[in-house]
């Protein structure tokens, strides 16, 4: 396709005009008709005529628009800009470069899950002519050409987690793996430009891509993964003239990161052998990007019901058209099938259970008001007033799953648990219309469905036991990956197993007292933190269960919004995991920390763009925008260029992170 | 777009042409505007029959582009079975871990820090991909890729930096393949990234001065390493191309020095333990003759033709653009082209009366313009026309000679210039000093001396370095600290420790390696430029032309070794068999003093052969430099070998050239 262009330059844009068209064509041609009696009576214009007419017509004015683009000098935009909203900012590399900040210690992206572009080394026949594209990133093309697929290609084995036969799918390496997402939609890219501001370029900056649907474990077990990291690491630091790494994990990468830490240090046949100082020889500081510590607890619902709050909110829309089987398509089911076999969003469950996450009667948020709505939806009503947030009844966020909306806000004595877990799973299948979408909902006919839907209220921990009981293989598969809970005793052997790595519950920081942690991340924005639940009754659908979308509060102020309940985060990550490990379970010598390493956490409020040419904003606080926040490059920069924590500022929190964590009553 | 505009025109158009048509004049209608919108129907009508026309051609377009697009392959245009999935089916595994090496040229670079005129094409390809930015910025584009005259480093405030990965060279340009198609057949056999790595460098600089600037050879050693250790202890096969041979060459020397010497620290054992192979594709081991008449006048086959088609053309400061004189300025400041400076001297490139290739046939330019079916040429074409060629031996060791009588004269009437006591003559006698701001050292040299240079004059690989220095003095300066073109007699020297003399196969030993084996990939049947025939240009206009050599593009012989100034000899189009076989064929076979250890040496040839029709592009059989990574054959033998077979195994030495008889006839201390 690319050479048949190629041999006709001109035609190049005929592509785009193609769709705009097709939409104008129909409703054009029939006008043409009406009108063109005249012609068709000469025999001279024909209604194809007309047609051709104003294709020409179209295609001549759009190349004509497409050339003063080209024609336009760059720096267009910007100057338009200016125009409008005055002067901006210089951009944080610009404005260091003239303090005269220099590249000094090498840099280490890694990046969380999805931002990572997956391509394919080896497909199935339908797959042809894709080697070395992109699956995942880029334009996701191969979703709409061929969807079954893809979701083929995408999937991992579901037995071993790892590659089904046949098929192998790789992460793409190097710094283009997730520096745009899809085109126009950055990730890391400004954050790299940035740095090279100030004098980064490859030789200093890697970007450890992973497979980020493996589990942690298994990347370095089929890719070696982790041991690339280490030797990139190591060479990193010793061509840079023995200069410390900073190391920058986002979402995912953060659990990932940890799970290196330990690994790295760890002997050799299980760990990577680098001996228990390599983190303190090797690394100057992690700076989490909206790290999800101790889960998120948006993979539940994703787990649960393949549903996320957008989800929701389109199903609140149009209700039954996810559902519907029309071209048999099963979106959602599929959807389900794929991230089931993904071991890495089991790492994002949430973690320590009722102890972090609050029990039925309290959590540690008690008393948030949800007044980041208001900054999104209208600035009338000014300053929140006492009155009517009183009014609000608390949000039993503890109950991050609670069928029915009464459950949810019922006081705990009148709740009454039928416990689900001796349920024996019925033999009636509930639906055969199915098809060969695979979920392990089939195995648990009715009576199973029941008891789920009586237990009405589940706490952190008892979601790992209803995922457990919902998807017992996919769970014994994670289980030997990941785990959730909170260490008693962190000498004890058991802990040396690389399941506990990546849950900073269950281990100890390495021996690094000189290194440094930071969590950044934005705040101010509504984050999924529990969920109402009801029962699927539509017939067509293989997932019993949706989210109950028109539990609903009146009030503004609410922090109940279509079946999910809110809290302060940035927008994926509540606050208590993002901060909750460096606010208080790392600050000073605790057992989590026995070295002592020096923890910040560094909030960034969040404040939407203020009209469209900004693009995404230059202050946000979005989960991935947040990439883009010029205080947040700012301080990573500082740190790059041989800053420590006191340099940018100590702590800078805007949440009630303190606040909050003193709640959480946990051995330190 | 809004639609408005164009239905208003219609409407106009329509009611003008109702009226017309129905003769119904309503009142209101005055004779004048009647006039006016007759003169508008005219007017529209021609710009209606130009869409009209547009439209049905896009029309047109789409719809083959549709049918082609729904239209299955025929069986009969399916490309044949490729050698991975052949090889795949046999049984053939990914086993050894593959290093590529690309060459010149062929790597990607991006911007990583420029000046303001390049502004917002910061890690956008500048090198490699669609080169649109020599087309909107040609002068920004220069200055951007021209590297520091001084030091060959970059200059302040650009940073320009080879792509990373194995998007760095898959393909050069769109649809313009070069390792993709062997990373392809790799895959096919179960490589991917882990196994599998392109060591990209930036190609401009010289050798040393990757490692001084990027870490480029410490980062390949720490590659090559890490892919041993977790592809189960297993060596790795390395595959360079082109440059990258030497390059490559250059690393073994790097890796083994210990690193108070400026080298990698490995140890003396480091390439016995970690590399099974080298696979040297297209090799220019010896240098390339290409490069010389590069450096002296920025001239490639097809420039010294387009040349001599249109004269004054490329010279003239139409639009000021000067361009050659801009592409001298620019590869003056790459020492890699230095590094392709043929080396050994006279041994191996011949002397002034006795060319290594004497007796050679130029079948192959027959073969290419008119008579593709000739099989076996050596000996029918010595039956069609043998005496011009047993009186008159092309003399190929005259790699530059001024004028064709010099390139033919005995050496005896050749004048005797020695250029090292010449002066360059003080300061300019002319009044070149309108020619632009731009560099070259040639503004530097008086009219007299260039003069006396081109006197009826030859130079052989040797002098031609004495020419090079004479001319551009300061680029030869800071080559030669880096690169090195002689043969060494004791190779026990103490000085060949330098780095400078890494790259060069005739002056370092092979690394005490004897379990590895060195392989020579190379096409041959196509005629590669060996030695040039070069002219005084006459300057044009006010400004005297900056370059004063010129190839003579007039010059045809009636064989067809001589053609547009150039002789030709059998090779890939790029690089002779002398460079790319010599080392292979003798330097290194058997236990040599180049080759202490005795490792096995092994030189395939691949003969080349056109494209049977369009539909192959550039086809599966090719022995052309670049081309040749789509080779079936060579592509087969390279998966053999990754996947562990030994040079016996896949059929040791294939020969067609007259590599053997050309090594003999070269005489150098083993």
């Amino acid at each position: 396709m690319p050479l048949i262009h190629r041999k006709k330059p001109t035609e190049k844009p005929s592509e785009e005009v193609a769709d705009d068209d097709s939409q104008q064509k129909p409703h054009e041609s029939s006008k043409t008709h009406k009108k063109s009696n005249g012609g068709i009576e000469k025999g001279k214009w024909s209604c194809i005529d007309s047609c051709c007419w104003f294709i020409g017509c179209v295609c001549v004015t759009w190349w004509f628009l497409l050339f003063l683009y080209n024609a336009m000098p760059a720096s267009f935009p910007q100057y338009v800009t200016e125009r409008i909203t005055g002067p901006l900012p210089d951009p944080p590399g610009v404005k260091l470069k003239k303090e005269g900040l220099k590249a000094k210690h090498p840099v280490v992206f890694i990046p969380g899950i999805v931002t990572g572009g997956l391509e394919l080394w080896e497909g199935k026949q339908c797959a042809d002519g894709l080697f070395r594209k992109r699956l995942w990133g880029g334009t996701f093309g191969e979703v709409y050409k061929r969807p079954l697929c893809w979701v083929e290609h995408m999937s991992l084995d579901n037995e071993t987690g790892l590659d089904p036969a046949g098929i192998r799918i790789r992460a793409v390496s190097g710094l283009v793996a997730a520096d745009y997402f899809a085109p126009g939609y950055f990730v890391w890219a400004v954050l790299i430009a940035n740095l090279a501001h100030i004098g980064y370029e490859e030789k200093n900056m890697y970007m450890a891509a992973y497979d980020w649907r493996l589990s942690f474990q298994n990347t370095e077990v089929r890719d070696q993964t982790l041991s690339r990291m280490k030797s990139n690491i190591e060479l990193m630091v010793s061509t840079n003239g023995g200069k410390k790494a900073v190391i920058v994990p986002h979402s995912m990468g953060v659990l990932y990161f940890l799970h290196f830490m330990k690994w790295v240090e760890a002997p050799a046949p299980m760990g990577g052998g680098g001996g228990p100082d390599w983190c303190a020889k090797h690394i100057k500081a992690v700076m989490n990007i909206g790290g999800p510590f101790l889960g998120v607890p948006k993979a539940v619902a994703g787990l649960f019901s393949a549903e996320a709050k957008d989800v929701a909110v389109a199903r609140a829309i149009a209700p039954g058209f996810l559902d519907t089987d029309i071209f048999r398509l099963q979106t959602l089911q599929h959807v389900m099938r794929m991230t089931r076999t993904w071991d890495s969003t089991m790492s994002m469950i949430p973690k320590g259970g009722d102890t972090i996450w609050g029990g039925v009667d309290w959590s540690p948020e008690k008393g948030h008001i949800c007044c980041g709505k208001k900054q999104k939806s209208n600035e009338t009503r000014g300053e929140a007033d006492e009155n009517s947030s009183s009014k609000i009844k608390p949000a039993n966020y503890g109950r991050i799953i609670s069928f029915g909306k009464e459950v949810a806000e019922a006081p705990p004595s009148e709740i009454k648990n039928i416990d689900f877990r001796d349920a024996v799973k019925g033999q009636s299948i509930p639906n055969h219309t199915c098809g060969d979408v695979w979920t392990e909902y089939h195995d648990m006919g009715i009576a199973g469905i029941k008891a789920i839907a009586e237990y009405k209220v589940y706490t952190a921990d008892a979601v790992i036991d209803l995922l457990h009981y919902v998807a017992p293989k996919m769970m014994a598969r994670g289980a030997a990956h990941f785990s959730y809970g909170v260490a008693d005793d962190l000498d004890d052997p058991k802990y040396k197993h690389h399941k506990y790595w990546s849950n900073p519950l269950e281990t100890k920081l390495p021996n690094a007292p000189e290194m440094e942690i930071y969590s950044l991340y934005g705040v101010g924005i509504p984050t999924e933190r529990a969920y109402v639940y009801k029962l699927n009754q539509s017939p067509d659908s293989c997932i019993p269960f949706q989210i109950f979308t028109s539990a609903h509060e009146e009030e503004e102020e609410s922090c109940l919004k279509a079946g999910v309940y809110n809290v302060d985060g940035d927008e994926t990550v509540p606050v208590l995991s993002a901060g909750f490990m460096c606010a208080k379970a790392w600050r000073g010598k605790t057992r989590y920390n026995p070295s002592g390493i020096k923890t910040y956490v560094r909030e960034y409020n969040h404040s939407p763009p203020s009209n469209l040419l900004e693009g995404r904003g230059t202050q946000s606080g979005a989960h991935v925008d947040i990439m883009g926040n010029f205080a947040l490059i700012e301080d990573i920069m500082r740190v790059a260029a041989g800053g420590n924590g006191s340099d940018i500022g100590h702590d800078q929190v805007h949440s009630g992170i303190f606040e909050w964590s003193e709640r959480i009553d946990l051995k330190l | 777009m809004p639609p408005n505009p164009i239905l208003r025109f219609r409407k106009i158009y329509f009611s003008v042409r109702n009226n017309e048509d129905t003769i119904i004049h309503a009142a209101k209608h005055k004779a004048t505007t009647e006039k006016l919108k007759r003169r508008r129907s005219m007017r529209w009508s021609c710009v209606d029959s130009c869409c009209w026309a547009i439209g049905y051609l896009c029309t047109a377009w789409w719809f083959v582009f549709f049918l082609y697009h729904s239209v299955p392959v025929p069986a009969m245009l399916q490309a044949p079975e490729s050698p991975g999935t052949r090889l795949s089916r046999d049984g053939v595994k990914a086993f050894h871990p593959v290093v590529l090496v690309p060459g010149v040229v062929t790597g990607g670079l991006q911007l990583w820090e420029g000046q303001p005129c390049a502004e917002g094409l910061f890690r956008k390809r500048l090198w490699g991909a669609s080169f649109t930015e020599i087309l909107t910025r040609p002068l920004c584009w220069l200055e951007h890729l021209s590297l520091d005259s001084e030091t060959g480093l970059d200059p302040p405030g650009i940073r320009v930096r080879a792509v990373p990965g194995l998007v760095a060279t898959d393909y050069f340009a769109p649809c313009y393949f070069a390792w993709a198609v062997l990373i392809e057949n790799l895959a096919k056999i179960g490589y991917e990234g882990k196994n599998l790595h392109m060591a990209s460098y930036d190609w401009r600089l010289s050798f040393h001065n990757t490692e001084v600037r990027d870490q480029s050879l410490s980062r390949l050693k720490s590659k090559i390493e890490l892919m041993y250790v977790t592809n189960g202890y297993k060596k790795v096969v390395v595959v360079p191309h082109s440059m990258g041979a030497i390059y490559f060459l250059h690393f073994l020397k790097w890796v083994e020095t210990p690193t108070s010497n400026g080298g990698g620290g490995g140890g003396p054992g480091w390439c016995a333990k970690h590399i099974k192979a080298v696979v040297n594709i297209g090799p220019a081991f010896l240098g390339i003759p290409k490069a010389v008449s590069n450096l002296l006048s920025a001239e490639g086959k097809d420039i010294a033709y387009a040349r001599a088609l249109a004269p004054g053309f490329l010279d003239s400061e139409l639009l000021k653009l000067q361009t050659l004189e801009h592409l001298v300025r620019m590869s003056h400041s790459w020492d890699s082209i230095v590094s392709l400076l043929p080396k050994g001297g006279e041994a191996i490139w011949g002397g002034i009366d006795s060319p290594v290739e004497e007796g050679h046939t130029c079948i192959y330019s027959k073969r290419k313009s008119s008579q593709p079916s000739l099989n076996d040429l050596h000996k029918q074409n010595f039956s069609i026309k043998p005496e011009s060629w047993v009186k008159e031996p092309t003399k190929y060791g005259r790699i530059i000679a001024f004028g064709k009588r010099a390139s033919e004269l005995p050496s005896s009437q050749l004048s005797n210039l020695n250029i090292k006591e010449l002066s360059r003559g003080g300061s300019t006698s002319n009044d070149s000093t309108s020619c632009g701001e731009f560099w070259s050292e040639y503004n530097e040299l008086s009219r007299e001396s260039i003069v006396k240079v081109a006197e009826n004059t030859a130079y052989t690989a040797t002098t031609v370095l004495d020419l090079l220095r004479f001319i551009a003095p300061k680029m030869m300066r800071r080559a030669e600290a880096h690169i090195s073109h002689g043969i060494a007699d004791d190779l026990d020297d103490p000085k060949y420790g330098h780095y400078k003399y890494w790259s060069n196969p005739l002056e370092t030993k092979l690394p005490d390696a004897p379990g590895m084996e060195m392989y020579c990939l190379y096409g041959v049947g196509i005629p590669t430029e060996r030695s040039y025939i070069y002219k005084l240009s006459t300057s044009s206009g006010k400004c005297k032309s900056s370059i004063p050599f010129r190839r003579d593009g007039s010059m045809d012989g009636d064989d067809m070794c001589l053609k547009g100034g150039a002789r030709f000899a059998d090779g890939d189009g790029s690089v002779p068999v002398t460079s790319a076989g010599f080392m292979c064929a003798k330097g290194w076979r058997g236990k040599t003093r180049f080759n202490p250890s005795g490792m096995d040496t092994f030189v395939r040839e691949y003969k080349h052969k056109p494209p049977g029709s369009l539909l192959e592009s550039r086809g599966a059989e090719s022995g052309a430099h670049v081309d040749i990574m789509g080779n079936v054959g060579l592509i087969e033998d390279v998966l053999r070998i990754a996947a562990g077979a030994s040079g016996q195994e896949i059929g040791g030495d294939r020969v067609y050239s007259d590599l053997i008889t050309m090594s003999e006839r070269i005489s150098i201390k083993l």
